[in-house]
Order: C-alpha cells, then structure tokens, then sequence
C-alpha cells in the first residue's frame, strides 16, 4: 500500500466517446490490504464504466458496511456515494433509485453485509427487480473484525486459526436465482477478462444484476485449506462461458475463444456475447441454471460467468409507473394541489 | 319506558350534552353505521366526538365506540360512566351494563330473553327485537348484519332526535357511487325509527338539538389529514410498513395521491408507495430518497420507531433529511397496539446510539396533522435532519372535528441548502459539512448535478468538512459541536407553542402536547369555574423555543399533562432546560384510554388541596 497516489499518466492514455481517460474514473487511494481482491473489482468498475461512456457523475455508488463497502471511496470520485449501515444498502438504494430512475446505480456488498444482516433486504431488492448493480465482494469471512467465518464460508472451509467450518454456505447465486433475479452472474477478482465484459452487461441490464465476485482475503482467507483463497479458487473455477460486452452495433471480435457463440440482446439494444464452453448451456433457462450450479457444486466446481439472464423484463420503475421525469425534479406545480381542489375536499369531510 | 325499572331514578332532561356508547362485534360492519351517526349529529350543527374502543383482532372480539355530544365544544373525552350505552354485542353486557351512570339507558335487543337485568336496579333497560326485526325484512344474511346496524340508527334517530334528514343526507353522499343502495339503507333506518316510535312512549330525556357550531369545520381522521399533508408538502416517495395504528397514514396518502397525483395525459404516478419489508428497510428508503433529492417519508408506530434507531442516527450524523410519522400506540414491546398513548417522547427525541437529538412535532387536531406534516418536509429540507411527528392512535383513527383545511397557493417549498450545477461553479471548492453561514446548517448537493464537483462520500463514520474520512479527534467533536448550533438555529424553523391566559396573576400554569389539548382546555375552564384560573401552554415542537422556559419560570406552580408512565415530556423539559425536576408536577395517565378532562381536573385540585393543607398546618 502506497500513501501518495502518482498523478501523472500517460499522455495518449486511449479515450472514451466522451474524451475522457479512466484517470477520470478513479477514487481515492485505497486503505484496503495490499493484494485484496476488492481492489482488483473497484479497478474493473472504474474499466467498466469508463468503457461504457458513462459520466462518472452520473453514477450513484451505494455500500453497507464492511471492507467491501468502503471500496466505493477508491473509484469514481466524481459520482455521489453512500456508505449506509451494515446490511442496509438495498433500502436505501431502493429509495434513491426510485427518487432519480436517470443514474445509475452500483451497489457493493460483501458476503457478510449480504448474507447474513442483510439477507432480508438482499432478497426483498430481489424481488423489486431494481434497476441496479449488486456486487458482492466475496470473501468468505469478516474482515474488518479479523477473520471470522461468514455465512457463505463453504463447509469444511478451514480458518486462518485452524478451525473447521460446520455450517452449510449460503450461496447468494442461487438464491438470486430462487428469489427471480434478472440478471445473475459469478466471476472472480482475478479474472479481469471475465468481470469487466459482465460489469459492463450488469450496468446495461433494465433489472436487478447480481454479480457475487469471489474476492479472497489476503490476511485472513487465503490460506491452505480455505475454500476462499486466491489458490482454491483458481483450481476449482469453471465458466460456463467466456463473456463479452457488445453496445448496441458495434461489434467486437473475440479472438481467443473457440466454440460457439451466443449473443443475448439487452433490453436497451446493447448485447452480451457469450462463447460457451459447453453448447448445450442456455443462460436464459433458469431451471437449468439452478440444475448447473448444483453440479457444479457437488463436483467442488466453482461456477462462473453469465448464469441467467432474462433481457426483457419489467423493473421497479416500471412497476411503480412512475414517470420518465425523476421524481426529485418534480416541481410544486406538479406536486401541490393548491387551495381550489382543499376546498373540495373540505366539502367532502362534512 | 316499557322496560325500565321502577326504582331507577329518572334523568333530567338534558340537550346536546351526553355520551353514547355502542357495544359491537368487531368485523360485524358496525363502523359504517356509527359513523354514520356521528356524521349525523355533525351535520345538525353539533360538536361532536367519536371514538373507537377496538380490540387487536379482525373478527369476532368486542368493540365499542363511543360518542360525546358537547354543546360547549367539549371534543376530549369526558370520561365516567355514559348516558346511553348501545348493546348489540351480548359477549360484553356485563360490562357495558356497569358502564351506564344511575338513571341512563341500556338499548339492547330482546329478541332472546335475558336475564341480566337483575345486575343492576338503577338503570333503564329498553329493548327493541332488532334481530326479530332484520330477519323478518331481510333474507340475505350478510344484509341481516349490517342493516341490523343502520335499523338501531334509526331507533335512534326516534329516541334522542337524530335529523332524519342528515341520516338521509348521509346516505346519499355515501352511495353516490352504488345509487342502488340508497333506497334500501333509507328504508332500513325507517324501519328502526317506526319499530322504536312504536315500542315506545316517548324519546328519551336525551335530545339533540340543531345548533350552528360547526360552520367552517370538517370532520376527518388524522391519518387520512396526515395523509393528504404529505401530498400537499411535496412527498414523492412513501416507505412503509403495515403497523397499528400509523397503516392509515400510508393508505391516506395512497388515496389522496390516487386522486390528485396521477397524470391525466400519461397516467403515471408522480409518486411513488412502497410496501417495505419491515420498518428498517422502510427507514432506509426514507433516507435513500431524501438524500436523492425526493421528499419521502414513512409511518409507524413505537415497535417501528424502535427498529428504525439505527438508521435514524445515520440521518442525524450524516445530515439527511427525512420525516417519519409515528402514530403511538400503548407500549411497552407489544402492549397494546389498539389503544392509546404518548410514550414515544424519549426514543424518539434521543432516538439512536451516541449524542443524538432529533427534531419532533406534536399535532393535536387532523388540521395540524394536515400542516405539520406538509410542513416537516419543510423542516427536513432546512435543518438537513430527520423530523419525527408524534401523533397517537386517538388522533389518527378517530374522526375529530377541527377547522377547515388550508393552503396558501402562495407558499413554496423550502427545500433548504441545496446547491445546484451554476452555485457550484462560483465556489472554489465545496465543503459538505462546512458551516459556511454560522448557523450549523451546511450545503448539500444531490447525485448527478455537476460533472466536476460537488460529489461527495456520504458516511456514518467521522469525516471532516469536506466529507473525507478521518479519525482526528478535534475534527470530530468540532462536528459534533456544529450540529448542536444546528440544533440551536432549529426552533426559528419550529412551530412555536400556544399559550392560553385565563388568568394574569400566573399561579398556575399547564404544559401540555398533542392530544391531551381538548381534556386540558376543558379541565381547566371548570377549575377556572371553581375559582382556580391557571393558564396553559401547547407544546408543539422539541427542540423547545425560549418561551417554554419563560413559561415554566413565570408560574409558581406548574403541570404537565402527558399520556405516559414515566413523564417523558417532563424529562424532556428537565434534561433541556435545566430546570429542578420538582418544579413539575406531573399529570399521567397510560391506561390506553385518551386522557379525560376529570382526570385532569381532579388531579390537579388533589395537589391544589394537598398545598393547601400544608399551608394551614
């Protein structure tokens, strides 16, 4: 960890539409540990949204509270952020989201935040199908108070101390996907080629995104015998597919990959491009992604990539049917009835 | 009298000064035909007032509702035994024979015989075959319930003199939508008044009279004036949570926005109602729209209030404005969630961990529920901190009379310090929680405004005044220090406390808030009587302004009226203003009923005597 943050980049950095550098995207110099998984994501949104042309302020970064949610601070420090309370960040996305439907909103969590204090809210932002990115930095354990066991620790998953997890993991990709999620994908902090294209697709999606990005602790997970560590994990990943971000037309050719190709259109006429390492996988079967991920697990196979999405679906803003005008701009004129209409209403309470 | 006793002593005859109580099945459809009643005798130009006794049940438990008629404008409860008490509901007879004063009535139905009258001797029993009755006219079981109930309007309509014609009026303005309708429930309370003029002699020595005391009045239910509040002051967004007794507050503001929000040429909402999934989640979203920009607010009640401290505390450190109605309910845990209190004073005015004070409003009429919730966003806006408006279960879920609701077409919403994209430009850099005007309110920005500045990280954890984190002590407590001239700068924004004189020699005075302001007025006019004038003051808001204080200090003997155990509002007062905890007498009651006048009076001629006493020994 460095303390002074070089401020100096190179002069033809590429550009997006918008003229700007990622040097445009960053966030304070991160206090995190040195090598933790988190800061690899926070580099991938920063990617990820630089990539998408997206305003830096036009993004709203929403965190709970652990070390996950203080990574907000380390990217985009021209959007707005909220570091609420410990497992609350989806009620309060829900009603920043609902007061301005125009930004766009990044929430990052981790698996305590998430699975444990949070679980009520985790599943009830489910079901609205907010238009938003859930991200889950996923470690397995608590870091910020030193190491304890999280509830999605794998089972037999052993301790920094030594000590042998006796409880089932939660697993929130499969919950998501129980609950009705719209878009559910897994990746891995060391795999930028993978998370980048599905953060971009994420924050394309009309609908709730869940991306739980296995995110290992160095000082307290990343041991031998840690289901969570960067080793384990890189043994153990499986894609079910190789991912691409497509906008809407311009194409991108994916030259490392060989097999099959599937392109599934978003809603707002971008689209993701998966190479499929097994042809007979359809993301957008959510019977069978519950089936796969099943597998998977009993193989001891961690599966990542896009698992489900569902392009055309209804969010809470549509639900709700509110107006394409924010409802934080609506003026008095809107708002307020006025004394004519009390009147009538006075009439009507005698 | 066919049925009464002949040892029971006669009633003087007596106008527009009485209470009736009806005793009911809860889910039985009673409530339509009382308020039917209450709206009648509202209509003939009476004060009235109604009030629900309900069980924590759907179906099946006793309810009752109880209705003072007061020429004077006496709307508080009045407490004691009633003139008249309604039975429809044999489950709870014994009660409600014991709750008629010596010489009142007990209408009941004599369909079956029963053998209660041997209870008492001092009281009339007038019977009238209303099941006989509705089964012989009706045929269709669910109509045999709920006419049964309009059928005993109408005997009373014969019996205490209800305008046949505002019970008429009544049912044409409820089924406008359903005209169908109207013609059976006029024959319905027909029916009632000829089987009573038949059965008896003559009307009982209770009468009501038309008078002319509620011109320029309506008749409303503080919830639903909550509600309609909240479209008026500007609300987007409404997070909530079904609790007892605040649920109405939500559903309010669901049908006034129905109404009146809706956009006639795309049919979308300009609002937006969220059923949470608990009352933490209910708060966050609050929060969340609030420091979006969006006026939002939620309901509930103490249990809510409880679970939403932590959240509370975020928005009072992190300077968010947000505003939470909390309709009380007898507590404490559970207690009882159907009956009245004002016991939320302290979780409420310190509600979160840490050095916390949080702005709260006290409303005593469904009109001052209407402005002081169309206010508090205002306030909210200002002061950039959550306002909490204590209302209780007797105020939101009852139909109070109170002025004609108001609006000045003139007003504009305050929405506070905000900076937009143009007032960001002109400064050199923006400090969030820099106290730019000395007064401890900071600027704030919203997400989205300007592409180079005014973002911000907003935190519960310590920052300093351009919001970036840090753990330097002094920074912290310089903060801390701010929200306090903050706190100082809030009562301007307040509304200021009422103060009633009835007497310039100030030997007594009487602090009071919310709903214990009709028994207080009315306790104090009949000690004024008894030759003990005291003057009053209506707390309306917390912070407290200088003349509460100046109040306490002008007065050589001082009461608070409150409905709770513990003397909240005393501590309070103690706690702020410094002053000798023995100076204030307390006034209490928490048995879940709304403080009544006789308590009130009572108590405070047992300290008067007490002083006394004292003095001549």
């Amino acid at each position: 960890m460095s303390f002074i943050k070089p401020n100096i980049r190179h002069p033809e950095a590429p550009k997006n539409k918008l003229g700007l550098s990622t040097k445009s995207y960053e966030g304070a110099i991160s206090t995190l540990c040195a090598g933790c998984g988190h800061d690899s994501i926070s580099a991938a949104i920063m990617q990820a949204v630089w990539g998408l042309d997206i305003e830096p302020h036009r993004v709203a970064k929403m965190s709970g509270i652990g070390c996950s949610s203080k990574s907000p601070t380390y990217f985009l420090n021209k959007a707005h952020g909220f570091n609420s309370v410990h497992g609350r960040m989806p009620s309060v996305t829900t009603g920043a989201n609902v007061a301005n439907r125009d930004l766009l909103y990044i929430g990052v969590s981790g698996d305590g935040d998430t699975a444990s204090i949070g679980m009520g809210q985790f599943a009830h932002v489910i079901r609205r199908n907010l238009n938003m990115s859930y991200i889950v930095e996923n470690n397995g354990c608590y870091g910020l108070t030193k190491g304890q066991d999280s509830a999605t620790a794998d089972e037999g998953s052993k301790s920094k101390k030594g000590k042998v997890n006796p409880f089932e993991s939660i697993d929130l990709v499969a919950l998501a996907l129980e609950l009705g999620a719209t878009f559910v994908a897994r990746s891995f902090s060391g795999d930028k080629q993978q998370l980048i294209p599905l953060l971009k697709a994420a924050m394309s999606h009309k609908g709730f995104a869940l991306i739980d990005v296995v995110s290992p602790c160095v000082t307290f997970n990343n041991h031998a015998g840690s289901t969570k560590s960067y080793d384990y994990t890189r043994e153990h990943v499986q894609a079910a597919s190789v991912v691409d971000f497509v906008p809407m037309a311009q194409e991108i050719t994916l030259d490392q990959i060989e097999g099959s190709t599937k392109d599934v259109q978003l809603h707002n006429g971008d689209s993701v491009r998966l190479s499929k390492l097994d042809d007979n996988y359809d993301p957008t079967d959510r019977t069978n992604a519950i089936h796969v991920l099943h597998e998977h697990k009993n193989q001891d196979k961690l599966l990542t990539g896009l698992i489900y999405i569902e392009p055309e679906s209804d969010n809470f803003h549509e639900i709700l049917n509110i107006p394409d005008t924010p409802l934080n701009q609506l003026k008095e004129d809107v708002l307020c009835p006025g004394s004519s209409v009390l009147s009538s209403i006075n009439d009507s309470l005698k | 009298m066919s049925t009464a006793s002949n040892t029971a002593p006669k009633l003087n005859p007596v106008v527009n000064d009485f209470v009736v109580k009806f005793a009911n099945v809860n889910g039985s459809g009673s409530a339509s035909a009382n308020s039917m009643f209450a709206k009648a005798i509202f209509r003939m130009g009476i004060p009235v007032s109604p009030r629900n006794i309900f069980p924590s049940n759907i179906q099946g438990a006793p309810t009752w509702y109880e209705v003072r008629v007061s020429e004077q404008g006496y709307l508080g409860r009045r407490g004691g035994q009633v003139e008249l008490v309604v039975s429809v509901n044999p489950q709870s007879m014994v009660d409600d024979i014991n709750s008629v004063c010596p010489g009142g009535y007990f209408f009941y139905d004599n369909t079956y015989p029963l053998d209660f009258k041997l209870i008492r001797d001092d009281i009339h029993y007038i019977g009238l075959p209303l099941t006989e009755i509705t089964n012989s006219n009706f045929t269709n079981p669910r109509q045999r319930q709920l006419f049964k109930n309009i059928i005993y309007v109408g005997s009373l309509s014969y019996l205490i003199g209800i305008d046949f014609s505002a019970l008429e009026s009544i049912v044409n303005d409820t089924f406008k939508a359903k005209p169908k309708l109207i013609e059976p429930n006029i024959a319905a309370l027909q029916l009632g008044f000829d089987e009573a003029k038949a059965a008896f002699n003559e009307p009982l020595p209770l009468q009501l009279k038309r008078s002319n005391k509620n011109e320029g009045k309506v008749l409303l239910e503080g919830n639903a004036a909550c509600g309609l509040g909240a479209v008026y002051g500007g609300a987007t967004v409404c997070a909530w949570y079904p609790i007892t007794p605040s649920t109405s507050v939500a559903e309010g503001f669901e049908k006034y926005a129905n109404k009146l929000r809706v956009d006639p040429e795309t049919g979308k909402n300009n609002f937006a109602i969220i059923q949470a999934e608990d009352e933490l989640s209910a708060i966050g979203m609050v929060i969340g729209s609030n420091w979006n920009g969006a006026r939002s607010f939620t309901a509930t009640s103490g249990p809510g209030v409880s679970l939403m401290q932590e959240f509370l505390g975020l928005a009072y450190f992190a300077e968010i404005p947000a505003v939470l109605i909390d309709v009380q309910r007898a507590g404490p845990s559970t207690g009882m969630p159907t009956r009245t209190q004002q016991s939320d004073l302290l979780i409420s005015a310190y509600a979160s961990h840490g050095d916390t004070k949080q702005v709260c409003l006290f409303p005593a009429t469904p009109k001052e529920c209407f402005e002081l919730t169309a206010d508090a966003f205002d306030i909210a806006d200002r002061l950039q901190t959550p306002v909490i408006m204590l209302t209780d279960l007797d105020l939101g879920m009852n139909e109070h009379i109170c002025d004609e609701l108001t609006w000045d077409d003139a007003r504009a919403y305050d929405r506070g310090k905000v900076l937009n994209a143009e007032e960001l430009d002109k400064i050199e850099r923006f400090g969030r929680y820099h106290d730019v005007d000395g007064d401890g309110i900071t600027y704030r920005t919203v997400a989205g405004t300007h592409p180079e500045k005014g973002a911000f990280f907003t935190r519960g954890t310590s920052r300093d005044e351009y919001a970036i984190y840090t753990e330097k002590g002094e920074i912290f407590e310089a903060n801390l220090e701010r929200l306090l001239v903050k706190w100082e700068t809030a009562p301007k924004y307040l509304p200021a406390p009422i103060t009633t004189e009835r007497s310039a020699e100030k030997k007594i005075g009487v602090l009071h808030f919310g709903t214990s302001m009709e028994a207080t007025h009315e306790a104090l006019d009949q000690l004024a009587a008894a030759g003990h004038a005291a003057n009053d003051m209506r707390i309306l808001s917390f912070p407290f302004h200088a003349d509460v204080l100046e109040f306490i200090e002008q007065h050589d003997q001082i009461f608070v009226v409150e409905q709770n155990r513990d003397a909240q509002m005393k501590t309070l007062l103690v706690n702020e203003l410094e002053i000798a905890p023995r100076s204030l007498n307390s006034i209490l009651q928490f048995n879940g009923d709304p403080i009544s006048a006789r308590i009130i009076r009572t108590k405070i001629e047992e300290k008067l005597n007490t002083a006394t006493k004292a003095k001549s020994a």
